[in-house]
C-alpha cells in the first residue's frame, strides 16, 4: 500500500462518512434487527413467557453494528475491493477536529481518539463506583434499591474491564508504537481503525443496558445466573463480545507492527521495553479472547436458542463456563499488568538518567508473566467444586508468577541506584506504581495459597487486591504515561504544579480507600453486597469518604487537562524530558507522516551517561515520493 | 567504593525495619488475626495467615527500604541535567535476586500443599475447609457428621441424611465432631461461607462439593452467600449455631419431629437435586 503523498481528506462537512452517521446505522440497523427478531422470535414457546425476546435484541445489536460501521465509513474500502475497484482511502491527514469523529488511518489521531472514549468511560465507571461506595456508608437501610446496586456493581466492573483495559495498549500503544520503532504506520490502518471504532459500540451497548433494567452477574457472567437474567445481560454479552474482538484485532496488528515495520537498525536489543511490553500484551490478547468469545456464544445460544451448554438439568455445566471464562479472565489481568510495567520501566532511565538495569530480565519478566498466566486461572476457582488434586499445581504455578513479576521489580531498583533521579510528575507516579503494585502483589499471595485462600475467597480482600494492581498499577502507569506522552501528542505542555497536587492527592487517598478493604474482606465482608455487619461500618465509611476525595482527585487531573490544553496553551518543547527515544527525536505534535525520511537507528534508547553513545537514529536523504 | 557502602545501609535498614515489622505483626496482630480460632480449620487458617504475615513482611518491608533510599538519597538536586553511570546490569546479583525469589516461592507452594493433604480431623487441616468437589483429597477419621447445604434464590436450607435426610431452615452443629458439608445448589452458583468456621464452598447446580471442619466452641457462627446470586444476594445470610454435643442431640431429634410433616413432600435425599422445570425469569 502506498500512501497518498498529498493527504486526500474526501469530502468535509457532515454529509461524509462519520461518527453522526454512524450512530443513525446503529438504530436504523438495530429497528431492523429488532423487527426481524420479533418475526422469528414470537414462534418459539420459550420467549412466549416472558415479555422482552433475546433473539430480536441480539439481532437488533448485530443488525445495529453493521449499521454503525457503514455510517462511519469502515465498510467501503471491503465494499470497493469486492466490485473491483482500488478502494477509498479513510481521510489519513485530514485536519481540523472533524477527523477525531470519523475513521482515520493515522496511528496518531486513533490514539487520541482511544484516549477521549476511554476516558469518557473511565469517568463513567469512576461514577458507578462512587455510587457504589454511597450505599456502603450504612450497613442496612438501603440508597438503592437490590436490583439497581447490583446494576451499579456490574457496570462499573464491566466498564472498567472492558473499556479501560486497553487505557494504556490504546492511547500511548497506538500513538508510540510505530514511532519508536521507526515506523510511518502500523501494519493494518484500517483494521486499526475497526478496532478502536468497536469500542465506544461496546460502551454503548453496555451502558444502554441500564434500560432494559441491567444485568445481575457482576463483570463475570457466571450462569445459570445468566442464563435467568433479563434483557440486559444480551447487552453484556455483545459488549463483551465487541471488546472481544477488537483485543484479538488489536493484538493481530500491534503483533505485525512490531515484527515487520521496524526501522534499519531497529533490532531486537534496541526494541524499547514499552514495546516490548505492547508485544507481550498482544500476545494474551491474541490467545485469550478466542476464549471468551467460545463461552460468549454458548451463552447466547443458552438463552436464545433452547441449548444447555452450562445447565446441569440438562447435562451442562456452569463449571465449563467458569474453566473457559477464567481462561480468558487470567491473562486479562495481565492484559492491564503488562503495559504499565512497560511504561514505569519505559520512564525512569529518562528520569534516573541512566541506562534500564537489567533490560534483558524485565523483558524475560514480561516473557514469563505472558506464558504463566495461562497456566493459573482455576485459582479462582479453589472453592468452587473444582477436582480437589489440581490445587496443588494452581498453587504453584500462580505463586511461581511472582517471580517474572519480581524481575520488573529489580529493573527498576537497580535502574534507580546510583541514579540522578528527578522527579516530575511522571517520575513520581512510576515510583508510586511500584509501591501499590507491591501490596497488590503481596496481598496475592494469600489468595494464591489454598488455605488462606478459603476465607479470603470472594471477599473484599480480593477487591482490595486487584485494586491495587489494575487501579494501583495500571491506572498510575496510565497516568505516568499523560503527563510524560501528552506534550508529544498534543504539543502543550500539562501544568506541573497541578500535576503534582493531582498525583498527591491520588496517592494518598488511593491507599486510604483500598488498604482498609484488606481488613474488610479478613473480617467477613463478601464482594458485591449491599449490607453488612454493623461493626464495619466504621470501616466502610471511612473507605466510602476515601473513595469521593479519590474522586475530587480526578477533578484536579481534569481541570489540569482542560485548563493546560484549552487556557493556557503553553508550547512544549520537542524533547522537554532530553529524553533518547525516538519519539522525543521529533517534533511536537508529531507530524502526520511521522518521519519525513526514511530512519536508520543508531543505538538502544537508553543510553545516559555514556558519552561515547552514538545519536539513537539518523534521517537518510530526502525522498521526493515518500514510500513505505 | 560508594555503592558498596549506599547498599550495605539499606540492607541495614532494611534488618532492623523487618525485625521491627514481625515483631509487631507476632505480639500486635497474631492474637487478633481472623479467622479466629473457633474451629480447626478456621485456627490453622489463621495460624497460615500469621505465617504468610511474618514471611511477606520483610519482603514489603525490604523492597520499599531499598527504593525509599534510593530515591532519597540518588535525587538529583535542580539545576543542569546530570547523567548517572552507565550500569547495565550485574550478572551475579540478577542471577541470585531470581534464585531467593524462585526458592521462597518453592518453599511457599511446598507448605501449602503439605497442608491441602492433612486429614481434615487433624488440628492443621485448613485447606480441607475449601469446597474440594466430589472427590476430597483425603477423608477424615472416624464418623463424621453428613450436612448437606442446600442453596437456592435466597436461603440456604439443610437436610440431614444420618437423620433421615430431615431438612432444616436453620444449622446446628455439635461441638468436637467432623462435619461434611455437601453444599449443592437448586437455582444458580452460591457460595455457602461459614466465616468463624473457615468453610467457604461454592453451591453449584448439579455438583456436590463437600467440606470439613471439626467445630472447637459452642456459640453463634455468621453465614454468608459469598458467590453473586442475583437480587437479593446482600441479604442471603444468617446465623449457626454450634451446640453441645447434648444440646444437638436434643435439636436434631425436636427438628425431625417438628418437621416430619414436610418431610414426605420433599424429593428422597440425594447428593443433587434437578427441580423441575427449571425454568428462565427469575
Amino acid at each position: 500500500m502506498t500512501e497518498p503523498a498529498t493527504p486526500a481528506a474526501g469530502r468535509s462537512g457532515i454529509f461524509t462518512f462519520n461518527l453522526l452517521w454512524g450512530l443513525v446505522g446503529l438504530v436504523v440497523g438495530y429497528a431492523i434487527g429488532l423487527w426481524i427478531g420479533h418475526r422469528m422470535g414470537s414462534r418459539f414457546d420459550w420467549t412466549g413467557d416472558i415479555d422482552y425476546n433475546d433473539i430480536a435484541i441480539l439481532l437488533g445489536y448485530s443488525l445495529g453494528t453493521v449499521g454503525y460501521l457503514a455510517g462511519l465509513g469502515i465498510l467501503n474500502h471491503p465494499i470497493a475491493r469486492l466490485f473491483g475497484r482500488s478502494g477509498t482511502d479513510l481521510a489519513k491527514g485530514a485536519t481540523g477536529w472533524s477527523r477525531y469523529v470519523r475513521a482515520s488511518t493515522d496511528h496518531k489521531v486513533i490514539g487520541l481518539q482511544y484516549l477521549i472514549g476511554i476516558g469518557i468511560f473511565f469517568a463513567i465507571g469512576g461514577l458507578d463506583a462512587m455510587l457504589i461506595r454511597t450505599e456502603l456508608l450504612r450497613p442496612d437501610d438501603p440508597v438503592f434499591s437490590p436490583g439497581q446496586y447490583l446494576t451499579l456493581v456490574g457496570l462499573h466492573g464491566a466498564t472498567m474491564i472492558m473499556m479501560v483495559s486497553s487505557i494504556i495498549l490504546g492511547p500511548f500503544g497506538h500513538y508510540f508504537t510505530p514511532i519508536m520503532i521507526g515506523s510511518r504506520r502500523m501494519a493494518f490502518p484500517r483494521m486499526e481503525s475497526l478496532s478502536f471504532w468497536l469500542l465506544p459500540l461496546a460502551g454503548v451497548v453496555l451502558t444502554t443496558t441500564i434500560a432494559y433494567g441491567g444485568f445481575p452477574t457482576g463483570w463475570t457472567g457466571y450462569p445459570s445466573l445468566a442464563d435467568q437474567a433479563d434483557a440486559g445481560m444480551d447487552g453484556y454479552i455483545f459488549a463483551f463480545a465487541l471488546v472481544g474482538i477488537g483485543m484479538i484485532l488489536n493484538a493481530l496488528n500491534m503483533m505485525v507492527t512490531i515484527f515487520n515495520h521496524r526501522a534499519p537498525g531497529m533490532t531486537w536489543s534496541r526494541l524499547p521495553i514499552f514495546v516490548w511490553s505492547m508485544l507481550t500484551t498482544s500476545v494474551l490478547m491474541l490467545l485469550g479472547p478466542p476464549m471468551l468469545l467460545a463461552a460468549l456464544l454458548m451463552e447466547v445460544l443458552d438463552r436464545t436458542s433452547g441449548t444447555g451448554f452450562f445447565l446441569s438439568s440438562v447435562g451442562g455445566s456452569p463449571f465449563l463456563f467458569e474453566n473457559l471464562f477464567w481462561f480468558f479472565g487470567h491473562p486479562e489481568v495481565y492484559i492491564l499488568a503488562l503495559p504499565g510495567f512497560g511504561i514505569v520501566l519505559e520512564i525512569l532511565p529518562v528520569f534516573a538518567r541512566k541506562p534500564l538495569w537489567g533490560q534483558r530480565l524485565g523483558i524475560a519478566g514480561m516473557l514469563g508473566v505472558a506464558l504463566l498466566s495461562f497456566m493459573v486461572w482455576q485459582h479462582h476457582l479453589f472453592v468452587s467444586g473444582i477436582n480437589a488434586s489440581l490445587r496443588p499445581f494452581y498453587m504453584l504455578t500462580t505463586e511461581l508468577i511472582s517471580v517474572p513479576t519480581g524481575f520488573v521489580f529489580l529493573c527498576g531498583l537497580g535502574t534507580l541506584w546510583r541514579a540522578k533521579i528527578r522527579y516530575t510528575v511522571p517520575m513520581l507516579f512510576a515510583c508510586a506504581f511500584f509501591f501499590n503494585f507491591l501490596i497488590g502483589g503481596l496481598s496475592g499471595v494469600y489468595l494464591s495459597d489454598v488455605p488462606s485462600d478459603v476465607t479470603l475467597h470472594g471477599s473484599f480482600f480480593v477487591m482490595a487486591h486487584f485494586h491495587y494492581t489494575i487501579m494501583g498499577g495500571l491506572v498510575f502507569a496510565f497516568f505516568a504515561g499523560i503527563y510524560y506522552w501528552l506534550p508529544k501528542m498534543t504539543g502543550l505542555e500539562l501544568n506541573e504544579a497541578l500535576g503534582k497536587i493531582h498525583f498527591w492527592t491520588t496517592f494518598v487517598f488511593f491507599n486510604s480507600t483500598f488498604l482498609p478493604l484488606f481488613a474488610v474482606g479478613m473480617l467477613g465482608m463478601p464482594r458485591r453486597t449491599a449490607t453488612y455487619a454493623p461493626h464495619l461500618q466504621f470501616l466502610n465509611d471511612w473507605v466510602s469518604i476515601s473513595a469521593y476525595l479519590l474522586g475530587c482527585s480526578m477533578l484536579v487531573f481534569i481541570g489540569n487537562f482542560v485548563y493546560s490544553l484549552l487556557v493556557a496553551r503553553v508550547p512544549a518543547a520537542a524533547n522537554p524530558w532530553m529524553a533518547r527515544s525516538l519519539e522525543w527525536q521529533l517534533p511536537s505534535p508529531v507530524p502526520v507522516m511521522n518521519f519525513d525520511r526514511p530512519v536508520r537507528i543508531l543505538a538502544g534508547p537508553y543510553e545516559y551517561g555514556d558519552p561515547s553513545a552514538p545519536p539513537v537514529m539518523e534521517l537518510g536523504p530526502p525522498v521526493v515520493a515518500a514510500g513505505d | 567504593m560508594a555503592s558498596r557502602s549506599d547498599l550495605n545501609r539499606a540492607i541495614g535498614i532494611w534488618v532492623v525495619l523487618s525485625i521491627v515489622a514481625d515483631l509487631l505483626i507476632g505480639f500486635l496482630l497474631a492474637p487478633h488475626m481472623p479467622p479466629g480460632h473457633f474451629s480447626n480449620t478456621a485456627s490453622d487458617q489463621t495460624e497460615i495467615n500469621n505465617i504468610l504475615a511474618l514471611i511477606l513482611a520483610p519482603i514489603g518491608v525490604g523492597v520499599i527500604t531499598l527504593f525509599l533510599y534510593a530515591l532519597i538519597s540518588f535525587r538529583q538536586p535542580s539545576g543542569p541535567i546530570q547523567d548517572g553511570p552507565p550500569v547495565k546490569g550485574h550478572r551475579r546479583l540478577q542471577a541470585g535476586w531470581v534464585g531467593v525469589t524462585t526458592l521462597i516461592v518453592v518453599i511457599l507452594a511446598i507448605t501449602g500443599t503439605v497442608e491441602l493433604l492433612q486429614s481434615p480431623s487433624s488440628a492443621s487441616g485448613a485447606g480441607s475447609g475449601g469446597g474440594q468437589g466430589g472427590t476430597p483429597i483425603s477423608s477424615p477419621s472416624g464418623n463424621p457428621l453428613q450436612v448437606q447445604v442446600i442453596a437456592q434464590q435466597w436461603w440456604f436450607t439443610y437436610r440431614f441424611p444420618q437423620y433421615g435426610g430431615v431438612e432444616t431452615f436453620s444449622l446446628a452443629l455439635p461441638v468436637d465432631r467432623t462435619v461434611e458439608f455437601h453444599v449443592t445448589s437448586l437455582d444458580v452458583i452460591h457460595s455457602f461461607w461459614a466465616y468463624q468456621l473457615g468453610v467457604k464452598a461454592d453451591a453449584v447446580p448439579g455438583a456436590d462439593n463437600i467440606a470439613f471442619t471439626v467445630p472447637k466452641h459452642t456459640g453463634l457462627f455468621q453465614i454468608r452467600c459469598a458467590e453473586l446470586c442475583g437480587l437479593f444476594h446482600g441479604y442471603m445470610a444468617a446465623h449457626g449455631e454450634v451446640l453441645s454435643q447434648g444440646g444437638f442431640a436434643a435439636w436434631i431429634a425436636k427438628a425431625q419431629k417438628f418437621n416430619a410433616p414436610i418431610l414426605r413432600y420433599l424429593p428422597k435425599y440425594a447428593k443433587v437435586y434437578y427441580p423441575d422445570p427449571q425454568q428462565r425469569g427469575g
